[in-house]
């Protein structure tokens, strides 16, 4: 039995770019400005697309990168396929709009479904622009996958099909608060990474020049209102039933119908949190409460902080 | 879902082995609560204490779910000496690593059998690991990485629900606070940050029961998977899928500094003015129980060894006080300190951008502030 190239999977996510902030975080009506936050490419997915890229380099194989989001997500799908993605996969519907970590796993977990056998899914931690680090343990949980977070370093992978019969396996170093621990995981199994994993390559110019038909103009802002699939501006193409994409690009778009998940499972309808409040937290400066640089300031401020069991 | 009086419970973690031998810090991060060779992390009695508000708010008893190996046992009084009315005890030698998949199940069968309103978790590597997978399992809400908790009432469109939990964290990297409910859907689940709640006062005359889970290992895949719940009363099986994961090894890291352990660290930057100026620091930290830690530009400066570098590219550090001492405050930086419960800036430039995440800012020079701090804290009594 000869080596299998291995099936890697990477989930990613595009997110609006909470560490630069350009304007106000908020809109005067209460929701989130996220004209005022560029969208990017989830930083810590960065890191999961590039240990799916240099397993596939050490054992051969193929990187699927898949994503939900609004249509012009498919922009993380593009700078992936520059970095050497093998095949990028959007889900996008309307019906996904509002989706928290459950309900974003429950579809992600039916669209690995679809996609076929795999052996890694690859994400990162967290996602900056909530940082709940999950999504991936759920997608796990629903595929009934081992996992591994946190991952700073994946030690061996032997892929299927190794010689000597050795089982088909991943080992992967986690940091954790006060060390670190090392588990090996039977394949297929879901790996979280963490930006100490690695140094992320940048685009490949040729994979640019290649794909630059899939370029398209980047839509005013973001937008996680779900824009019709059909339409021209998504710069994406629908699958067809029998899997065949009708492409203009090479970024294949799948919608709820698609990897027949149940209606009730997916977006706000799926989604058992829901947001009852947020409030805005001022950037600007001034916010600290001032203490004067006296001896009865400072000594105000230690007995405050003593009483609040901040200090002991 | 759970009845109207279900029980709060949070899930307690243990940390195995004796505290690393770094003095001040070790007792105080590993948990007042040790037992043969065991104690219960920190975060965990945090939220000991505040399930007992959120309880008694309800009208409602506490849980305190464990999994642990036998020697898990010998925890019991302690936690019910932090605020558990009830212990649920996993103890098995199977269970003595802590294993995502094994711990899942157990909480995951715990929960279906008991039914309480509400799960609480530290957000450590540990909760976050171990929280969203059962979360997956009972089909239920999770908050991540919250900073407050209370009870409230939620109206939506007519419908009146009452005394839900309100889990309150930070989003969008901390730009909003946003106060997330579960009006549906039982277990209310959310993982809790360290060091937002206070260190409950253990009362060793606090009356509580136990009640043991019984483990079972089976081999192969068994019937109670994929969501079917194992016979009510049952024990809860585990299998060899749930046993998948082998720990090939853990380490604890004997860094000379621990500043991702400590619950003070102060800082110095460009605004200590040398290798000397960092001697004040030690004797800051020394005063506090805390650390030292730098900002790039006075490790660059070579003022002190990068191992005490805090931010994007040092260390990400959360303690429960957070001293910047003449350190403008960079993005970078920010990033790797931000999460700390309390940040006191002390800074001579009163537009220096550390101001705008710090708790508290002292305007003025550090070099005559932190002796006025060395010696208010000594004069505490």
């Amino acid at each position: 039995m000869s080596e299998h190239p291995l099936r890697i999977v990477v989930l990613v996510k595009q997110v609006p770019d909470t560490a630069n902030v350009t304007g106000e975080a908020m809109k005067d009506d209460g929701t989130v400005n996220r004209a005022a936050l560029p969208a990017i490419f989830n930083p810590e997915d960065l890191n999961a697309l590039e240990a799916g890229l240099r397993l596939k380099d050490r054992h051969g194989g193929r990187v699927t990168v898949l994503t939900m989001g609004p249509p012009s997500a498919a922009q993380v799908l593009r700078e992936s396929l520059f970095r050497g993605a093998d095949e990028v996969v959007l889900l996008s519907d309307r019906a996904f709009a509002g989706a928290d970590t459950l309900a974003t796993s429950y579809a992600l977990a039916r669209a690995l479904d679809h996609l076929g056998a795999f052996d890694l899914v690859l994400c990162g931690r967290q996602a900056i622009d909530g940082d709940t680090a999950q999504v991936g343990p759920q997608t796990a949980e629903k595929l009934g996958l081992p996992q591994i977070t946190c991952v700073s370093r994946i030690v061996e992978v032997v892929p299927p099909g190794a010689a000597g019969g050795a089982p088909a396996s991943v080992t992967a170093t986690r940091s954790v608060e006060d060390g670190a621990e090392t588990l090996c995981a039977p394949l297929p199994a879901l790996l979280t990474i963490t930006g100490e994993a690695n140094e992320p390559r940048p685009p490949s110019v040729k994979l640019v020049m290649t794909y630059k038909h899939a370029i398209a103009e980047a839509l005013p802002g973001y937008d996680d209102s779900y824009l019709d699939p059909d339409s021209d501006e998504a710069e994406v193409c629908m699958v067809g039933r029998d899997g065949r994409p009708v492409c203009r690009a090479r970024i294949v778009l799948w919608d709820a119908a698609a990897i027949e998940a149940e209606r009730e499972l997916v977006g706000l309808r799926g989604s058992p949190t829901r947001v009852k409040k947020i409030e805005s937290v001022v950037l600007a400066g001034g916010e600290a409460r001032l203490i004067e640089p006296t001896d009865e300031g400072v000594r105000a401020l230690v007995r405050e902080l003593i009483e609040e069991h901040i200090l002991g | 879902m759970g009845s109207p009086a279900g029980e709060v419970w949070v899930f307690v973690e243990t940390i195995r082995g004796a505290p690393a031998d770094d003095g001040v810090a070790a007792p105080l991060r590993s948990g007042a609560v040790a037992a043969a060779g065991l104690s219960a992390a920190e975060v965990s009695l945090e939220l000991l204490g505040q399930a007992r508000k959120l309880a008694a708010l309800l009208g409602a008893r506490t849980g305190a779910v464990c999994a642990g190996g036998e020697s898990a046992r010998a925890l019991a009084p302690a936690l019910i000496a932090a605020g558990a009315d009830t212990v649920y005890l996993a103890a098995h030698d199977m269970l003595t690593e802590y294993l995502a998949q094994p711990y899942a199940r157990v909480v995951t069968e715990a929960v279906r059998h008991f039914q309480p309103q509400i799960v609480l978790y530290g957000a450590t590597t540990t909760g976050r690991d171990l929280a969203p997978r059962v979360a997956s399992a009972l089909r239920t809400g999770l908050t991540a990485d919250c900073t407050d908790l209370r009870i409230g009432d939620h109206e939506v469109k007519g419908v009146e629900y009452r005394d839900l939990l309100y889990q309150i964290r930070p989003a969008f990297g901390g730009n909003i606070i946003a106060t997330i409910v579960s009006p549906e859907y039982r277990p209310q689940m959310a993982t809790v940050r360290e060091g937002v709640f206070a260190l409950p006062q253990p009362d060793p005359s606090r009356a509580g029961n136990v009640v043991e889970l019984n483990i079972e290992r089976v081999s192969g895949p068994h019937e109670g998977r994929n969501g079917r719940p194992t016979a009510a009363g049952g024990p809860i099986l585990l299998d060899d899928l749930d046993f998948a994961v082998a720990l090939v090894r853990r380490s604890r890291e004997s860094k000379s500094v621990d500043l991702k352990g400590a619950r003070v660290v102060v800082s110095g930057g460009i605004g200590v003015g040398s290798r000397a100026g960092f001697g004040l620091l030690y004797d800051l930290a020394g005063a506090l129980g805390g650390v030292v830690g730098a900002s790039r530009a006075a490790v660059d400066a070579g003022w002190i060894a990068r191992e005490h570098q805090v931010g994007q590219t040092g260390t990400t550090v959360r303690p429960k006080l957070y001293i910047a001492a003449g350190i403008s405050g960079s993005v970078q930086h920010r990033a790797g300190m931000d999460q700390s419960a309390r940040i006191l800036a002390i800074n001579s430039d009163p537009l220096a951008p550390i101001f705008a995440v710090a708790h508290f800012g002292i305007v003025g020079d550090l070099h005559q502030v932190v002796p006025k701090l060395i010696k208010a804290y000594r004069d505490k009594e």
